[in-house]
């Protein structure tokens, strides 16, 4: 993986479940139409209570309300990220709205395999709780080939673990270019 | 080298006479099953993928459950709808249960059994987290994405990695007043909601396999809120008489190994357990009832896969009989059988469904209701800063509808009794004692 994605950190903590991510009653647009997607973009992580939206301080929205695209390229979040119900609009929703990765100590099994199989956004697992260390807003720069982190707002740089047995889908770019390319479809 | 269950139905699946757990292997799919949220884009991914003409790899594996935003006037749902309706009748599947219409179900992971497709040995994904459900019938099932069921809808097949085992044992008889989900909420409470993580959930003991299949369902339905991957249980006579009942398909059950390797093994006595809640926010933020008795509550909702099944409202009309709930209480049969049946099934010389609009409850139709919020006009859907006790499996900020909106989980009998006083009740307080002359008497 010799991806390099840089830019602003959008900072959560620990248990964010796909409802959160991207509430239920927003499940009812068209994921193909150009129009209607967009709001998937909007919505996205706009169920996150308002004290724990873009922390440490809290009360930053993930898409200002009257946007459709983020400002923020990078999800940093705690363990058990994408937790709860399978809806694949969860890791579709971060991609609409311009982000490409995120980095967290840990994932919910099905959030991890909809982002890796839709192509939709990196999963990056850390080994440090990166909450202490990266800040909403700071500039950050993943390197998928060193697997580091690094906080270019204060300088340290942080190691991310292998992306493993996915890492042939990844960069395939999801499951049917993967499978494509493997002669089974 | 001895395998679990869970090994042993993906060795099979995969054509394998053995897998380990950790590797990651190919299965043939079994049952593919979808619902109006997730099935328009998973039928979307199909014909990107495989061109607008494509054909679905077995029609008869296909299994389409309308039931989340069914009763609104939201003009997206609704469309949803049409979009499973249009694609059912091009594709000619015969699995299809559209809205309106006789064969309408209601609740797909308690119309599954219904229908016979939850069998011993098979393997189902659905587009669905509770798709775990059908673990109870010893069949490996576990949710997914919109990407992987347009892929098995091509070509029947999906990558998975062979979790490791986590095993649950429930010794002795559960005492009258607890419930599946008193176990599960249990569980979960102890192992937290990442405890299970990339792990299969097996549910063991006498205390499990006395319970009949909708309890040991209610077990299943909730091992994602640990995490889990799947949850199992091995199938029995009580699994084997409730399947072949709804179905002539020729199911191969499937059993552990003498002393296979688990992940881990925990075990419970029945009689120690105690009735449970889990407040909010999380499946995980657990108590006892009698830790949190006397919380005060401004509604009650009894539905969906997990709470909404003919056996908890049995339950909960045992409690609420000759009773006025004293907050809004809604009711939502998980399915239309589940919703007839209500009306057929006596408890104490009447039926269900009059002893809750006599209890002065709100009856819904069935379906998944207001269990995930859902669009803004969803029967029962909390819409400001209710505090609500619910036999649903999920109390995440903002899950019913309302982000200032509060949820405690908890039994259909926990749910009922206080749904009576509008506070959590210890549910011992409306049960009958168990003597030797009478069952009916009341303990106040």
């Amino acid at each position: 993986m010799n991806k390099t994605i840089k830019g602003k950190a959008f900072v959560v903590g620990n248990d964010i479940d796909t409802d959160q991510i991207i509430p239920a009653e927003h499940l009812v647009y068209s994921l193909d139409d150009p129009e209607e997607r967009r709001f998937y973009g909007r919505y996205s992580l706009s169920g996150v209570p308002e004290k724990q939206s873009g922390l440490p301080k809290g009360g930053i929205p993930f898409t200002e309300p009257d946007k459709f695209e983020s400002e923020f390229k990078i999800i940093i979040a705690g363990k058990n990220f994408g937790c709860g119900s399978s809806r694949e609009h969860a890791p579709f929703s971060i991609q609409v709205a311009g982000a490409e990765a995120v980095v967290a100590t840990g994932y919910a099994r099905i959030f991890y395999r909809n982002a890796v199989d839709g192509g939709f956004i990196i999963p990056y697992e850390s080994h440090d709780d990166l909450l202490d260390h990266i800040s909403t807003g700071d500039e950050v720069e993943i390197d998928g080939e060193l697997n580091i982190i690094k906080n270019i707002t204060t300088g340290k740089t942080f190691p991310l673990k292998k992306l493993g047995d996915v890492i042939d889908i990844v960069e395939a770019g999801g499951i049917f270019k993967y499978a494509a390319k493997h002669g089974m479809i | 080298m001895s395998m679990t269950l869970t090994e042993k139905i993906l060795a099979k699946a995969s054509g394998r006479t053995r897998v380990d757990a950790g590797e990651t292997v190919w299965v043939n799919v079994d049952i593919l099953m979808t619902h109006d949220v997730c099935g328009p884009p998973t039928i979307g991914i199909f014909k990107r993928e495989f061109g607008d003409d494509a054909r679905v790899w077995d029609k008869d594996k296909v299994v389409i459950i309308p039931d989340h935003y069914i009763f609104t006037n939201d003009k997206y749902a609704n469309r949803n709808v049409d979009i499973l309706r249009a694609f059912a009748a091009e594709q000619d599947l015969p699995h299809y249960y559209d809205v309106g219409t006789e064969r309408y179900k209601g609740v797909c992971h308690v119309a599954m059994p219904e229908e016979g497709f939850t069998r011993p040995g098979d393997v189902l994904f659905g587009t669905d987290s509770h798709t775990c459900t059908a673990g109870a019938f010893g069949q490996f099932a576990t949710g997914i994405g919109n990407t992987d069921a347009g892929f098995i809808l091509g070509t029947g097949k999906l990558w998975v990695k062979v979790p490791e085992t986590m095993k649950f044992i429930f010794e002795g008889e559960i005492p009258p007043y607890i419930m599946a989900k008193d176990l599960i909420l249990q569980i979960i409470g102890d192992i937290g909601v990442d405890g299970g993580t990339y792990r299969a959930m097996e549910f063991a003991g006498d205390g499990v396999m006395r319970m009949d299949m909708e309890g040991r369902m209610t077990l299943a339905n909730m091992v994602i809120e640990g995490g889990g991957k799947n949850g199992v249980i091995e199938p029995d006579e009580v699994t084997f008489d409730y399947v072949r009942k709804r179905t002539d398909y020729d199911f191969t059950p499937l059993y552990n190994d003498a002393n296979p390797r688990y992940h881990s093994v925990r075990r419970y006595k029945s009689s120690e357990l105690e009735p449970m809640v889990a407040k909010p926010h999380s499946p995980d933020n657990k108590a006892t009832v009698t830790e949190v008795k006397g919380t005060r509550l401004t509604r009650a909702y009894i539905g969906s896969c997990t709470g909404g099944k003919l056996s908890d409202f049995e339950a909960a009309a045992k409690i609420i009989k000759g009773h006025q709930v004293g907050v809004e209480t809604y009711v939502v049969p998980a399915t239309t059988l589940v919703r007839d049946q209500l009306k057929t099934t006596y408890h104490d010389g009447e039926t269900l469904w009059n002893i809750f609009v006599e209890a002065g409850a709100h009856m819904g139709e069935a379906s998944c209701a207001a269990c995930l919020g859902g669009p803004s006009d969803t029967f029962g859907r909390m819409q400001n800063e209710e505090i609500c006790i619910s036999t649903t499996n999920r109390n995440f900020p903002g899950r019913m509808g309302s982000k200032k909106a509060q949820v405690y989980l908890a039994s259909p009998y926990t749910v009922a009794a206080s749904a009576i006083t509008g506070k959590i009740t210890d549910p011992r307080e409306y049960l009958p004692v168990e003597t030797e002359d009478t069952d009916s008497q009341i303990r106040r």
